[in-house]
């Protein structure tokens, strides 16, 4: 079967637009993305858009009005923190299925501040029977690695140093200012071991990717530019001892990305540069562990290293991440494949990974009580 | 009476105690009822049964923000309770300094006014089992 391709990708810098709508914040990176690819909206055959906070507000039919209604079908995609990747994984399925030469797939979020979680109707249990604050559990997974490993909160800190510096390398990230270890471990304590630098930001975003059939890619002559996309895959959470308690993350993402590696036929040792979800520091040393960048326990060990940060072995979060860059919870599946594919064209400016060749993109979501959902895919220069 | 906050609270002539499901098929034990089993994905093996009312914490996290209205600083411990389930939960009654892996907790039934509420509901929380004062 023959592969498919990105052709044309984009984003918008990610940040607080509360006067925007959703459907113009995606209109925008879909036409930024046509834009990036020398097509217009009559070339698309097909349109799948993430959302989560107008999940029943039918934005990708709003896309259309905004940027041309040509009657093509529109399809909306909800998916928690993986909801991006999905409608991108959808667009690929469809390319790759032969439905379509074209199509075209959109991820948008406006978030507004304030913590992520909860959303249940009737007294709630807040406090009262722990928390159902998303810091909340990403801290208990922190915790559960210093259980099984060791692992210092001072190593957990550095994912936040490392990640806030790359951003200042990234004009589209939201915040771009370096934040030492003492200001780091220094600042407002929200969920033990998490301060507030080592959350995620909350901010507008969207991003979007143009996906071609290999045939449609020759015969326009778009391979110059193209990123191959060699494994685009999903799960849910496999039964895991204690997910109905903590959310389990880390399951979800396993069971992905051995079958990315498997599809793509390469393992973790190949990859030039990954963009995970860094929803939280304590999440990244993690999936370093899950995603098979390093051995089990030996997280703590790979950020020390430096082996993590731009210039090293393998660079994780090079656009800042979740942590600086923001995240705008339907953007961000897209907005990780924007920034693989830059790396792979060599058009990465400052923050260029030297000779990136092959990218991994992670994202995973969830809640109390709800599962998870991953996808990953691995990026190719061609 | 106050009325439980979840549904995994439920009262006898004994006192409220919290209702879990065992899978005869795989021997695990979920918190709450259950048609079929998450794990083994087995129909026909499953029955409800009384949680056990001690445990130890697996692992935890101090919440100094929370939503508008919700008391902080608070404990939020997941629990291996002693029949094999996994219970999140507030644990009370201890310093947060004093939290350890595997501190032997026990379940409680309480009064409490959620946040944005005015009436009491009965909610369960952790506190340290009395056996742990001689460490
Ligand atoms: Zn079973």
């Amino acid at each position: 079967m023959s592969d498919v391709y990105i052709v044309g990708t984009d984003m918008i810098r990610f940040g607080r637009l509360p006067e925007r709508t959703v459907p113009s914040l995606a209109a925008e990176s879909a036409l930024l993305a046509l834009d990036d690819a020398g097509l217009g909206i009559r070339d698309v055959e097909a349109l799948y858009c993430g959302n989560l906070g107008q999940a029943g507000g039918m934005v990708a039919q709003r896309i259309l009005a905004e940027i041309g209604q040509t009657g093509i079908p529109a399809t909306n995609v909800a998916n928690a923190c993986a909801t991006g990747a999905t409608a991108f994984h959808n667009a690929w399925m469809s390319v790759k299925a032969g439905a379509y030469d074209t199509v075209l797939a959109v991820g948008v979020e406006q978030m507004g501040k304030g913590l992520l979680g909860g959303g249940r109707s009737g007294p709630s249990p807040e406090g009262l029977i722990g928390s159902n604050t998303m810091p909340a559990m990403f801290a208990q997974i922190g915790v559960e690695h210093m259980r099984k490993h060791g692992t210092t909160v001072e190593q957990f800190a550095k994912v936040s140093v490392k990640n806030h510096h790359h951003a200042t390398l990234n004009p589209k990230s939201m915040y771009r200012r370096e934040t030492p270890l003492e200001e780091v471990l220094g600042a407002e304590m929200i969920a033990w071991p998490n301060t507030k630098l080592m959350c995620s930001v909350n901010v507008d975003g969207s991003a979007a990717a143009v996906l071609m059939s290999e045939s449609k890619v020759r015969s326009l002559g778009l391979m110059d530019r193209a990123v191959r996309i060699r494994a685009s895959e999903m799960s849910s959470t496999p039964f895991a001892e204690r997910q109905l308690a903590m959310p389990d993350f880390s399951a979800a993402t396993r069971v992905a990305a051995e079958r990315a590696y498997e599809r793509a036929g390469v393992g973790p040792e190949d990859l030039d540069l990954v963009e995970l979800h860094d929803c939280f520091a304590t999440a990244e040393l993690v999936h370093y562990e899950n995603l098979g960048l390093c051995a089990d326990g030996e997280a703590g060990k790979l950020i020390d290293s430096g082996d993590t940060a731009l210039g090293g072995r393998i660079p994780v979060n090079v656009s800042g991440g979740l942590l600086s860059k923001g995240h705008p919870l339907g953007a961000t599946g897209i907005a990780n494949i924007y920034e693989i594919s830059t790396h792979l064209r060599g058009e990465a400016g400052d923050r260029q990974v030297a000779g990136a060749r092959l990218g991994l993109t992670h994202v995973v979501g969830g809640g109390p009580g709800m599962g998870t959902s991953c996808a990953i895919h691995i990026l190719e220069r061609v | 009476m106050s009325e439980p906050l979840v549904p995994i609270i439920e009262r006898d002539d004994s006192g409220p105690y919290l209702v879990g499901t065992r899978c005869r098929a795989c021997e695990h034990v979920f918190v709450g009822p259950r048609e079929a089993c998450a794990r083994c994905t087995e129909r026909e093996s499953l029955e409800s049964l009384r949680l056990a009312d001690s445990g130890r914490v697996y692992v935890w996290t101090v919440v100094h923000r929370s939503f508008p209205g919700v008391a902080t600083p608070f404990i939020d411990a997941i629990v291996d309770l002693d029949d094999g389930s996994h219970l999140k939960g507030t644990l009370a009654d201890i310093d947060p300094d004093a939290v350890t892996f595997d501190l032997p907790v026990r379940v409680e039934f309480r009064e409490e006014i959620p946040a944005g509420e005015t009436l009491p509901y009965l909610t369960y929380v952790f506190v340290p089992s009395k056996e742990t004062g001689d460490e």
